[in-house]
């Protein structure tokens, strides 16, 4: 039954991976690839490079793809369903006592300090990510540009959403793209 | 309403989220906190758990904040929103334009997309350390607790890579953090 199949390897992808995006590609492409073989090697870069330039967590990205593959709709509803199944049900019952939990001194003393690691994370992931950028003029602008922009919103308390500015980024982008094009033309009508 | 804000607030997450997990974050930081449904405070505090659990942390914020403003309704609902585009979204370009990413012109806008939302990530990243650092010294009773374990945190993550081979996992990092705050803040 691959219905029920895709479910529970998608169920046990959703259980035993931790840290979410990047870590959980390298365990679906163990478990579609290598071990059910549902879709192959290249079908994963492809789904990888898609995942990227969409919007939404990446996991899930990968889900709905091979379960549409493999199952068609129903499938790629089952698959997207198991990855989502473990991690709500934990969740969900870490919530319930969270703030139970924060009464307690320790407790609460012990998330003043991940308070602090988290924002150290979140640099980590920005700098892993600047490392893997394309080393081009036109980028470090734009990323340099946004973090800029950013850190004025927050240290003045300005209303602008980073989605405004990721598409302004796109749209700087864009423009530079149909100017360099037309500039092109022009050259090659010479 | 809280019911449709929740599934609007997480609707634009899953609408506009680029960029994996990280990426996400500040997008989710404007809506919880526009919404008033976390302070900086408990959103640090989710974003912790998010990654010491399996799943995607995306979703697992969802289901956290949805769950906390409106019980279990709130959680599926919040779950199901983040869900929902990436889902058609996938689902749209697998079945129907199979080569609409490979457009030259979607192509240039997300050449400048992607870097911005580095750029956004890394202001945020920025910008919580020099807060959580700047405004527990400024207090009154200036703490010195926060610059300890902020400054831990850095060196393990940024420094420590040729002392022990390799970098902490997230998780490793939480976990010293969370025992270095709760000795250090219960002395």
């Amino acid at each position: 039954m691959i219905y029920f199949e895709l479910l529970l390897e998608f169920a046990k992808i959703g259980l035993f991976t931790f840290g979410g995006g990047y870590a959980m590609i390298a365990m679906i492409e163990h478990a579609v690839v290598e071990k059910k073989q549902w879709i192959t090697h290249d079908d994963m870069m492809n789904i990888t490079v898609i995942a990227e330039s969409t919007p939404g967590p990446i996991a899930i990205n990968c889900a709905t793809f091979v379960g549409y593959r493999r199952g068609g709709l129903l499938g790629a509803l089952l698959a997207t369903l198991g990855m989502i199944l473990p991690s709500f049900v934990i969740i969900y019952l870490i919530s319930l006592y969270f703030d139970r939990f924060l009464t307690l001194v320790w407790f609460a003393n012990a998330f003043k300090g991940i308070k602090l690691a988290v924002g150290v994370l979140i640099l980590d992931a920005a700098v892993t990510m600047i490392k893997k950028m394309q080393k081009k003029p036109l980028p470090r602008l734009l990323m340099l540009g946004a973090c800029c922009l950013m850190l004025c919103v927050n240290a003045f308390s300005l209303r602008l959403s980073s989605v405004a500015v990721m598409l302004l980024g796109g749209l700087v982008s864009l423009s530079v793209f149909l100017i360099q094009g037309s500039g092109a033309q022009k050259g090659g009508t010479k | 309403m809280t019911y449709l804000e929740l599934f609007l607030g997480f609707l634009r997450v899953g609408c506009f989220a680029f960029g994996g997990a990280y990426g996400a974050l500040p997008l989710i930081r404007d809506i919880v906190l526009s919404y008033g449904w976390l302070t900086e405070e408990q959103l640090s505090a989710m974003i912790a758990v998010s990654e010491s659990t399996p799943g995607p942390i995306m979703v697992n914020l969802a289901t956290f904040v949805g769950s906390q403003e409106a019980g279990l309704p709130g959680a599926l609902l919040a779950t199901f929103a983040v869900v929902l585009p990436s889902f058609l979204i996938i689902l749209l370009l697998t079945a129907v334009l199979k080569n609409a990413l490979k457009n030259r012109y979607v192509q240039a806008l997300l050449r400048g997309m992607k870097p911005s939302v580095i750029g956004i990530v890394l202001a945020m990243g920025v910008w919580m350390i020099l807060k959580n650092v700047f405004l527990s010294l400024s207090a009154p009773t200036a703490d010195w607790r926060a610059l300890v374990i902020t400054a831990l945190s850095l060196f393990l993550m940024f420094g420590a890579e040729p002392l022990f081979r390799k970098k902490p996992s997230p998780i490793a990092l939480i976990c010293t953090a969370a025992i270095c705050g709760a000795i250090l803040y219960g002395i």
